[in-house]
């Protein structure tokens, strides 16, 4: 029995795959998806191509992996240092809104192009794609510190509604901000658009280049998921993971708390600003009234179905219910309701289905889709246990005697 | 006997008041370079609150405490930590869902020096510091004893090693001072006695001091070579342990007023 308790346990923390072969995995799977898009796909019968453009259209991919790169760094700051955030979509409109700045007509009073594939002409700030992500990236930073400074010292729960007011006023910064002392901060509700498209090789992508963006939101997506895994196997890395274990035993072992939890802070806001930027070359344009508060909810609900704490599982969560979101839901509902007739608005159903599929999550699979192995030890410990009269220590110690 | 040795810790008129009670008053105690001192006490006697002043988790109300001729009065955790002042806990508080291996690394944090473009860049300076503290860390666990469970989840261990990882992980700060909380909770008296002999190996092998809060008699009485007994929050005897073990107040307050001791 007590031998059986031990395998058991042991069985479980053998991760059933390395951290190389998912990485390999998610290359090749990427390169395979590229290939079917750019090569296999014009070839096939129209019938198929119009089935794979209303259930797979590669914009959706693409917007998918927007979602990913953001929940990426949510991970960092919910799944390893288990700091609660409700408000991650002000990180996300904060680099967007960098692209709308420094990459558009909107400061049309001033002229300056630097590495931008764009036409001299046009008026306003131009910089490169590349250097955009790397000024929004340091914009979140910047703005997770001056946030996370005076608010990392609350408890978690109060730290969650503190997080929940700033990811409703900075939307509304930038709803507002038409006219900041005669100065116009966002444009307001009509948005900044176009945003200029990305360049490359000397190439401008036009808005129909959409494997071009996938690729490069790929690797967007791939060095998050590098930086995440490295952070993780680090000093940092372990530092949070304590904190999130035991706070006060993590600082009794000479962990400075508000310095990991900053950290922790910073890296998920440069996520959630190259999210951003990503975003507003993906829909051409940068609009005020998409930053909810419910994208911060689906981000942690991607966090949290797929799997808190495994990058992988985070992307699998963040790619389903990306694609229920945009595409699956309402393709679904199209094909219900002219097989019955029926005349349902599915895609207004999306938080009733989400709520519904969380529900049913916690219930069966509290730890995501794909666990990190040690939270999947903590959420089935007690299934374990009932099995055995004693509880698991005594008979461990039984067996070194 | 390392009594005659100049304190690497002391606390110095010391209290702590919480809203008007004084959980500890006026208290002085010193722990002398490389020596194995106790502080015991009947249940509530403020033991435990003196300990958490001595790592920073409480801010005294008056007095002060020194470390290395030091003022270390008031620093937060982490930097009393940093210093060298290690300890365990009373119900243990180790990162369960960590390896062993971890959990001792985590306690190398002040040492390690990788920042965060280090880390994700894995420069050869990281890495080989990775490498050095993985080392350490195997070498800590080795010294304790659970050299083996160096992969095994800390909740996973058996609970005398959890005790064990616990002073290993302790030790990873390179300490001069080893608070030890209760460390015989839960222990038989054969464990118990085994623990004994490993307090000693921990002083003499790593050169540091010890201070245990101890409710085992047994094994104070064996281990200690200086006693304090705290009582209602005031020091009420200090001495070696025949010294203690004959002391009326001590008696007094253990066994109440009426007690006939023969």
């Amino acid at each position: 029995m007590a031998i059986i308790a031990r395998k058991k346990s042991s069985k479980k923390q053998r991760a059933p795959f390395s951290q190389r072969t998912w990485s390999i995995g998610f290359f090749s799977l990427a390169v395979l998806i590229y290939i079917f898009y750019t090569y296999i796909l014009p070839h096939t019968p129209d019938g198929f191509q119009s089935q794979i453009q209303t259930w797979f259209p590669p914009s959706a991919l693409n917007e998918a992996l927007v979602w990913v790169i953001a929940a990426l760094g949510l991970n960092i700051v919910v799944g390893y240092a288990g700091l609660l955030d409700l408000g991650f979509v002000a990180f996300w409109a904060i680099g967007g809104y960098t692209a709308g700045w420094f990459m558009s007509g909107f400061f049309n009073q001033w002229n300056f192009h630097f590495g931008s594939e764009s036409a001299k002409v046009i008026p306003g700030i131009h910089l490169s794609f590349w250097l955009v992500l790397v000024i929004g990236a340091l914009i979140c930073a910047f703005f997770g510190i001056v946030i996370g400074a005076p608010t990392l010292r609350l408890k978690s729960d109060y730290l969650a509604i503190v997080t929940l007011g700033f990811g409703e006023i900075i939307p509304q910064i930038f709803v507002n901000g038409e006219n900041i002392h005669g100065f116009n901060l966002s444009n307001g509700t009509k948005g900044i658009s176009p945003v200029d498209s990305i360049g490359i090789f000397g190439k401008r992508l036009g808005p129909f280049d959409l494997n071009y963006k996938y690729m490069i939101f790929v690797a967007m997506a791939a060095f998050m998921v590098f930086i995440s895994l490295r952070l993780r196997s680090g000093r940092l890395g372990r530092a949070w993971l304590a904190i999130r274990e035991d706070e006060l035993a993590a600082s009794m072992m000479g962990v400075p708390l508000m310095k990991t939890k900053l950290a922790a802070y910073a890296v998920g806001a440069i996520s959630g600003g190259l999210a951003g930027v990503a975003y507003a070359t993906h829909v051409n344009g940068i609009f005020a009234e998409r930053f909810q508060f419910s994208i911060s909810i689906i981000l942690l609900a991607m966090v949290v179905l797929g799997g808190m704490g495994n990058v992988w599982g985070v992307m699998v969560g963040a790619l389903l219910i990306a694609w229920v979101n945009s595409t699956g839901l309402p393709a679904f509902g199209n094909e219900i309701n002219s097989t019955f007739h029926t005349n349902i608005n599915f895609p207004s159903y999306t938080f009733l289905i989400f709520g519904a599929l969380l529900i049913l999550m916690m219930l069966f699979r509290r730890e995501g889709i794909l666990p990190e192995s040690r939270l999947k030890l903590l959420m089935h410990e007690n299934d374990d246990a009932s099995g055995n009269e004693q509880p698991h220590d005594e008979i461990s110690e039984e067996e070194d005697l | 006997m390392a009594l005659d040795s100049a304190p690497v810790l002391e606390a110095k008129n010391i209290s702590v008041e919480f809203g008007g009670l004084k959980a500890v008053d006026d208290v002085s105690f010193a722990i002398p370079d490389r020596s194995v001192v106790s502080l015991i006490g009947p249940n509530g006697a403020g033991k435990t609150t003196f300990f958490n002043v001595l790592t920073g988790l409480y801010k005294p109300t008056l007095g002060f405490v020194t470390y290395d001729n030091e003022d270390i009065t008031g620093l937060v955790p982490h930097k009393i930590a940093e210093r060298g002042v290690a300890r365990t806990f009373q119900n243990i508080r180790l990162f369960g869902l960590m390896t062993a291996e971890e959990n001792v690394m985590v306690a190398m944090h002040s040492h390690l020096k990788a920042g965060i473009i280090g880390t994700i860049v894995g420069t050869p300076k990281q890495r080989s510091e990775e490498r050095e503290a993985r080392a350490e860390a195997q070498a800590l666990l080795n010294f304790v004893g659970i050299g083996k469970t160096a992969k095994e989840f800390a909740r996973n261990l058996s609970y005398g090693d959890q005790r064990r990882l616990e002073v290993a992980r302790a030790l990873a700060l390179r300490p001069k001072v080893l608070l030890l909380d209760e460390p015989t909770a839960g222990m038989n008296p054969q464990e118990s006695a085994v623990f004994v002999d490993f307090v000693y190996k921990v002083r003499d092998e790593k050169n540091i001091a010890i201070l245990l809060i101890e409710h085992d008699m047994s094994v104070v009485m064996k281990v200690s070579e200086r006693i304090t007994v705290l009582d209602r929050g005031t020091k009420i005897a200090e001495g070696s342990p025949a010294e203690i073990k004959s002391n009326p107040r001590v008696i007094e307050a253990y066994l109440g007023k009426s007690a006939e001791v023969h």
